[in-house]
């Protein structure tokens, strides 16, 4: 079974089309060098949900319309939710 | 001792205790070595392994079986190699024939710059007793006459670095063979039981609970493979980790025709033949994170393309048996474990796609670290602390998925 994505601006497609972006990174807040903005930086960029459930991610169809889309997947059926 | 032929082979079934001075959860390899090293060098008998559906169904029983040491950080070379170490006497220790077969390795260059990667990778092996040496397109033919030293016209080999002592094991004996020495020992094994909760008392954690009531433990040890989230998230606790699948498979069995190990940088796949014959195929992780260990149509096909480039007789094979195991992935492609902030509870994780090769030690320094209380100095570079004081362990390139 090859998984199926639908874009809202090319339709179904093949996941094989996309890059798959990972959970959504919240945005940066600047902080003052230091062991406390590194430990902020490893929080923003390392620390996800990881949840066996419905997983809110990112998409970016490489291979058809070139723009991100957020979309939410089951990581137990990987079903989507949202677009899918 | 009992004999060859009477050894009894089975887990002895006994009855859950109310508390056990070790609870570890996950009955995968690293949570049976732990349990196993407990008794063993420790004495510490009363412990429980729980595992919620029988041993070995995560991936130790589902891995490509690899065993290798030629890793790139002084690190992680000195880490594997300890565990390529007990390997070797493994049979032995556990008294259980696990198989083992030294085949040499082949991890191939496919252009100048993988080239010098791999003569750098090799130079540093050496630094630390690890027998990797670069070969030349020639030489590698010569190791290894089945390949297409043009990879189907593609991405021809420019060298290898040949790591002479890397090879396969039977990852079910490695299973059944701590299973049975830790309960032989006194370890309590018990299948069927999933942690569904954890006891936490003042911020420490003092036990597991399970479908058939609570369990109180003097510690805890989580192994739970891919499914770490889940119970990291029962006591509170944050770790960078993603759980991604890994596929492989196997074609019908065929006469002895490949005796090494075949790894490709450029191609992303690894090709071995197993004692029975089949011809075993390992490729990259599935793009997305998931927990489905359904397998997919895309990795068959594009990763039986890419091993017929290595070895065009493959393209007559049959394709026998596809699966699939989610792996537990770090941001640096090396290993966590060790202590964690809440008193109590250990973590034996991000073992990845790279972890069976590493039970071993990854047991035997866990037990050691919940019996003295004390961080073993071969996994401190390896806690949870190094990735937000930026002190990662880079191992992409070596970690490879095998
Ligand atoms: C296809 C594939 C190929 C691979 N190839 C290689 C290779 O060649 N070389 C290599 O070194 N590594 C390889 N790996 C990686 C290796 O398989 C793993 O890193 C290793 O097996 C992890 O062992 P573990 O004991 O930590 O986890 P697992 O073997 O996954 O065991 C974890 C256990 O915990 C149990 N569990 C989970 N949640 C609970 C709960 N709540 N309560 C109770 N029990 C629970 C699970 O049922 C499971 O049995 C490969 C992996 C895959 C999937
Ligand atoms: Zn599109």
């Amino acid at each position: 079974m090859t998984l199926k994505l639908t874009c809202p601006n090319c339709g179904p497609r093949y996941t094989t089309e996309f890059w798959f972006g990972g959970e959504p990174v919240p945005r940066a807040t600047p902080a003052a060098p230091g062991v406390d903005a590194l430990r902020a930086d490893f929080e923003r960029v390392w620390l996800r949900t990881n949840v066996a459930g419905v997983q809110s991610e990112r998409w970016f169809h490489h291979a058809g319309c070139r723009r991100w889309l957020v979309t939410e997947r089951d990581t137990r059926t990987n079903v989507f939710h949202g677009h899918g | 001792m009992p004999g060859l032929l009477s050894r009894d082979v089975h887990l002895p079934e006994r009855t859950l205790a109310s508390h056990y001075d070790v609870i570890v959860i996950g009955g995968g390899g690293h949570g049976l070595a732990t349990a196993y090293y407990l008794a063993k060098d420790h004495g510490v008998r009363n412990v429980a392994v729980l595992e919620r559906s029988y041993i070995g169904s995560g991936g130790t029983g589902r891995n490509t079986t690899v065993l290798r040491a030629n890793y790139k950080t002084p690190e992680t070379i000195k880490f594997y190699k300890a565990s390529f170490d007990l390997y070797r006497t493994l049979s032995a220790e556990l008294d259980y024939h696990t198989l083992r077969s030294e085949r040499g390795l082949l991890w191939m260059a496919h252009s100048e710059a993988q080239a010098n990667s791999q003569r750098e990778r090799a130079l540093q092996n050496q630094v630390y007793d690890v027998d990797t040496v670069y070969l030349n397109a020639a030489e590698v033919h010569e190791v290894c006459p089945q390949l297409d030293m043009s990879c189907g016209g593609r991405r021809p080999i420019w060298g290898a670095a040949y790591h002479l002592p890397g090879g396969i094991i039977r990852h079910d004996a490695v299973v059944w063979g701590y299973a049975t020495a830790a309960s032989r020992l006194g370890v309590q094994v018990h299948q069927g039981v999933p942690v569904t909760g954890m006891v936490m008392e003042k911020g420490r954690c003092t036990g597991v609970r399970t479908p058939s009531g609570v369990i109180s433990a003097g510690a805890v040890v989580s192994a739970v493979g891919g499914y770490v989230t889940q119970i990291t998230d029962m006591v509170g606790l944050k770790i960078p980790i993603i759980t991604h699948p890994l596929q492989a498979f196997v074609t019908q069995s065929y006469q002895p025709v490949l005796d090494r190990v075949v790894a490709s940088a450029d191609l992303h796949i690894y090709v071995s033949q197993s004692a029975r014959g089949e011809m075993l195929v390992g490729a990259e992780i599935d793009p997305y994170t998931s927990y489905s260990t359904r397998s997919t149509f895309t990795f068959a096909a594009s990763t039986a393309a890419r091993a017929i480039d290595l070895f065009p007789f493959m393209a007559k094979l049959r394709l026998l048996r596809q699966w699939t195991g989610i792996c537990d992935m770090t941001p640096d492609y090396s290993p966590l474990l060790g202590p964690t902030p809440i008193d109590g509870f250990y973590l034996s994780t991000g073992w990845g796609t790279w972890g069976f090769k590493a039970i071993p030690i990854g047991g035997k320094a866990m037990a050691e670290l919940v019996a003295t209380k004390r961080v073993p100095e071969i996994i401190a570079p390896l806690g949870l602390d190094r990735f937000a004081l930026d002190r990662c362990v880079s191992e992409r390139a070596s970690a490879g998925t095998h």
